[in-house]
């Protein structure tokens, strides 16, 4: 579709360059460590060798005796406070310092407060803890056998490890399904542990004006006014009530979903600074960051999937084991223990499906984050592309016919999942032909066959996934009982520029440009003219912030309405202006004109300029509006990734030979950002799949715990991403759009996994786990006597 | 320790612990910000900057030793005013996202293409392996790079 807006405009559909660009390539952001106060503190924090252990004895005398060095802060100091726990995201809760045990490896002990950087860490090491090791619990499934010691025993009612069950679906007719099915398979899927290790690791700077009794915390948050109101409900009783607490969400680093959470260091951090009155900065550094902040996945799934003889899928079953470390500080909705994992129906029209979720406490770091993923997406669309192409093979169908025949039609559209999810709109097989067509698929089935000859491993997979973001109608949605909608502020200066603000926050995804290229294309305002606003709480408009891919969907509808608004405004002045009825004016972006008189026009620059110069009598003076959008329902994106994989029979490494990418976000706001950020999500995608893994020995020790063995991919390991697209607008977004950020990552481990397994199915491979490591596949190579 | 340093071109000195690292120098005694810390084990270059000309990781050399040696940062590719034809290209080309990483690209870039001012692809890869990106998916700093070398060739 052309752009309705010109180039100078840089509405919808134009590729404009960034407004965040100029100061980043100049070393200009602001950062949260950037931030620099007079008379501003160091915190840094003391950690846990142990993964379980009784805390007998803090001594702090060698640490304070260190210049620079002002005080330890433990868990006694804050219990004085009563803010020793905190409540988690899922209303569990979580120690800030801990007055008994530890429990997990790496979690705060104590924090060392000091006038240097340097000087805290001397403290930090300097602090002599004594410790009494109890037995430790790694793996759920022993959590949950009768017998393993109790983790929980702060909670007085608690006999088990076991935190909740749930389940969805209609489970009497899928076992009638699975009972009539002429064929099913079953397969055991772990989707491990990850971390979503932005380049900037977490941090705050938290400054308590006592003159002022205001607290302004600068932080590296994605949900800035979600986090004002936790601060004001946890802290209320020690004076900090929400009108005087400001969270600054400067540039951010990369979010990924993983600075969502309230972590211990922020909260101790803030105590600090209300306790000394003076700034305090906190900034953990990467082995903090991958060892005790939330990680992502960890699920232990069993599907099983009943098809007809012809190929019909018919019905889903899974259950699934959740490991959520020592406290459930998952980040989702309320009234989603697992998320959105329920979509694992995928782009498949089942007729039944049930879904059963346990979540067990282990010694491990809590968490369950989402991973650059809506809640639980990734889990669910790789355990139905793993499973259907299992189901492909089984029936010795190629996964692709087989897809094209079980996909939900278009003409399904709004189409009701067997799990009670109202899909918006799609045409799944429109994608996937687009994929085969630009890969040449045809041809690399029949090199593939070629080269099985030769005993050479290739392998072509498919993952054609169906999201499910832009949480959420407010009926279903909340977090912590805060509903999820989201706002758009917009105030129009008398020379026709504007300002916008948003309750999002935007983490290298580009809000500044493309929330003002929304403005653009509604009022015809040029995006260069329109500057664009978040992360203030002082300043913002409420909102719940950006994650789950939701700014688009929610925030940017906010955006759309409220342009809306300002237009209604603007036609009465303009029916002043020109002497008409408002009615008689014809809009387009950026003028008013009178039907059947196009010359008498008046611009969005001339009626900005009378409302606040000549305005009609009896109007209000100004030109803005606030919308706080509560989307109807959710977008559902979707895409068709094509892999090739060629299989190294010496080292076992896979090659990923080329990658097709055709995605489907609706209505497109600057092609250029939607590419790159599918070009990361891809990215995001290929590091589980092939190399990310935190794990833990029969100690809890946590294995993965710095950059030197948590493997992010490198430009050398990234393949050269080749990406496309079908456009199938929202139907109920009101700009047609739908969110695009995290689409690649829950999409493309699929593929990868499913490539390397069709690379071996002959060999009688039926499921690898991620993340593929050559040492994984070289020993099943030699265990195939495949190499030696 | 008294330690003698010129940064984009300008002299400093300042009276540093000798464990201070350079980039905390460059940092916090400078107040330089451009240069990023994004891990504690040399693996991430968000920390790249310039010394004599060679890029190294300013998290794991400390500041004594850069004492008496010139050192570049992201702050010192803009020359009157003019824009370095990489941080053009990395603008051009959408080589960056959330930019925490764009400054140690950059400087590893531009170390890298005046040794190899005609590189390919491939070799643009290995260039920057050293330092990771968690947005972009590098395909667009490989191209940003390309379309820096092709305008550097092209006679700027």
């Amino acid at each position: 579709m052309a752009p309705r807006t010109t180039p100078e405009v840089g509405g919808m559909g134009h590729s404009i360059k960034r407004k965040e660009d100029p100061r980043f390539i100049r070393g200009k952001g602001t950062y949260v460590d950037d931030v620099v106060l007079p008379g501003m503190l160091y915190l840094d924090i003391v950690r846990s060798p142990f993964a379980h252990a009784k805390i007998k004895k803090i001594d702090t005398a060698k640490a304070t005796a260190i210049p620079g060095v002002l005080a330890v802060i433990t868990g006694k100091d804050l219990e004085k406070y009563n803010l020793h726990w905190m409540p988690t995201l899922m209303s569990d809760t979580q120690m800030v310092l801990p007055v008994e045990k530890v429990m997990y490896q790496a979690q705060e002990v104590a924090a060392v407060l000091a006038t240097s950087r340097y000087a805290a860490a001397d403290g930090a090491a300097a602090v002599e803890v004594e410790y009494e090791p109890l037995p430790v619990v790694v793996d759920p499934k022993k959590a949950l056998e009768p017998g393993a010691p109790v983790l929980r025993t702060d909670k007085k009612d608690k006999k088990d490890n076991h935190i909740w069950h749930w389940e969805w679906g209609n489970k009497a007719e899928t076992e009638r399904a699975f009972a009539e099915a002429d064929v099913t398979v079953k397969e055991d899927i772990y989707i491990p542990r990850i971390h979503v290790a932005s380049i900037e690791t977490c941090g705050c700077v938290a400054h308590f004006d006592k003159v002022n009794d205001k607290l302004t915390v600068w932080m590296t948050t994605q949900a800035p006014h979600a986090i004002r109101t936790v601060f004001a409900l946890v802290a209320g009783h020690v004076g900090l009530a929400e009108h005087k607490i400001r969270i600054i969400s400067p540039d951010i680093g990369g979010g990924f979903g993983g600075k969502v959470p309230v972590y211990p260091g922020y909260v101790i951090a803030v105590a600090a600074s209300v306790l000394t009155g003076k700034p305090v900065k906190w900034i953990e550094d990467r082995m903090e960051n991958l060892q005790a902040d939330s990680f992502a996945r960890d699920y232990h799934i069993t599907a099983e999937l009943a098809a007809k003889k012809d190929g019909t899928l018919t019905a889903l079953r899974i259950k699934t084991l959740a490991d959520h470390g020592y406290t459930d500080a998952a980040a989702n909705p309320s009234k989603f223990p697992a998320g959105l994992f329920h979509v694992c129906t995928g782009s498949y029209d089942l007729k039944a499906a049930h879904v059963e979720v346990d979540g067990a406490y282990t010694n491990k770091p809590p968490g369950g984050i989402a991973y650059r993923c809506s809640f639980r997406v990734t889990e669910a669309v790789h355990t139905i592309e793993r499973m259907v192409d299992i189901m492909a093979h089984q029936l010795g169908t190629d996964p692709a016919e087989f897809r094209m025949k079980n996909f939900v039609k278009p003409e399904q559209f709004p189409y009701k999942s067997a799990l009670g999810w109202e899909y918006d709109s799609g045409n799944y097989a429109g994608a996937l032909q687009k994929a085969m067509e630009r890969i040449g698929y045809a041809e690399l089935r029949r090199e593939q066959a070629e080269k099985r000859k030769r005993g050479q491993l290739m392998g072509i997979g498919i993952s054609s996934f169906t999201e499910i973001v832009g949480a959420g109608p407010s009926k279903h949605f909340d977090i912590l009982g805060l509903k999820m909608f989201d706002s758009c502020e917009i105030r129009i200066h008398p020379t026709g520029k504007a300002i916008a603000r948003f309750g999002t926050k935007s983490q290298g995804q580009g809000h500044e440009t493309t929330y003002a290229q929304i403005l653009a294309e509604e009022l015809g305002i040029p995006a260069k003219d329109i500057q664009v606003e978040e992360g203030d709480t002082d300043t913002a408009p409420y909102g719940l912030g950006t994650y789950a891919s939701r700014s688009t969907p929610v925030a940017g509808a906010a955006a759309a309405i409220a342009s809306r608004k300002v237009l209604d405004k603007a036609r009465k002045i303009a029916a002043y202006l020109l002497e008409a009825a408002p009615e008689d004016l014809v809009y387009e972006p950026g003028k008013f004109s009178v039907k059947g008189a196009p010359n008498r026009v008046k611009t969005i620059q001339d009626i900005a300029f009378a409302a606040y110069t000549n305005h009609p009598q009896g109007m209000e003076a100004g030109l803005e509006a606030v919308s706080y959008y509560d989307p109807p329902n959710l977008t559902y994106p979707f895409g068709s990734y094509i892999c090739v994989v060629d299989i190294d029979t010496g080292t076992g490494d896979v090659k990923v030979r080329r990658f097709v990418a055709i995605d489907d976000c609706g209505n497109i706001i600057n092609p250029m950002i939607v590419e790159g950020q599918i070009h990361g999500g891809l990215t995001m995608g290929l590091a589980p799949a092939l190399l990310e893994e935190i794990s833990y020995d029969e100690y809890g020790n946590v294995q993965g715990g710095s950059f030197i063995d948590y493997l992010l991919p490198t430009a050398v390991e990234t393949p050269k991403w080749e990406t496309g697209n079908t456009v199938t607008p929202s139907p109920h977004h009101p700009l047609g759009a739908k969110g695009v950020g995290e689409s690649a990552t829950v999409g493309a481990p699929a593929a990868i996994a499913n490539a390397v397994v069709d690379a071996l199915w002959h060999l009688g491979v039926r499921h690898i786990d991620i993340p593929i490591t050559p040492p994984k596949i070289w020993k099943l190579l030699r265990a195939k006597g495949i190499t030696d | 320790m008294l330690v003698k340093v010129a940064i984009n071109g300008e002299k400093h000195e300042a009276d540093v612990e000798p464990r201070l690292l350079l980039v905390h120098l460059i940092r916090e005694t400078l107040r330089l910000t451009g240069t990023h810390i994004g891990c504690d084990t040399t693996h991430c270059g968000a920390c790249t900057v310039l010394l004599d000309g060679r890029p190294i990781k300013s998290c794991t050399m400390f500041a004594v030793q850069a004492h008496g040696r010139e050192i570049t940062t992201v702050e010192g590719l803009e020359q009157d005013g003019k824009l370095h034809p990489l941080q053009e290209s990395f603008m051009s080309e959408h080589g960056l996202q959330c930019g925490y990483c764009t400054p140690g690209m950059l400087m590893t870039s531009v170390a890298f293409l005046k040794k190899n001012p005609k590189p390919t692809e491939d070799e643009i890869r290995w260039a920057i392996s050293g330092n990771l990106c968690r947005c972009t998916g590098y395909v667009n700093i490989v191209k940003a790079i390309q379309h820096a070398a092709a305008t550097m060739q092209g006679g700027a």
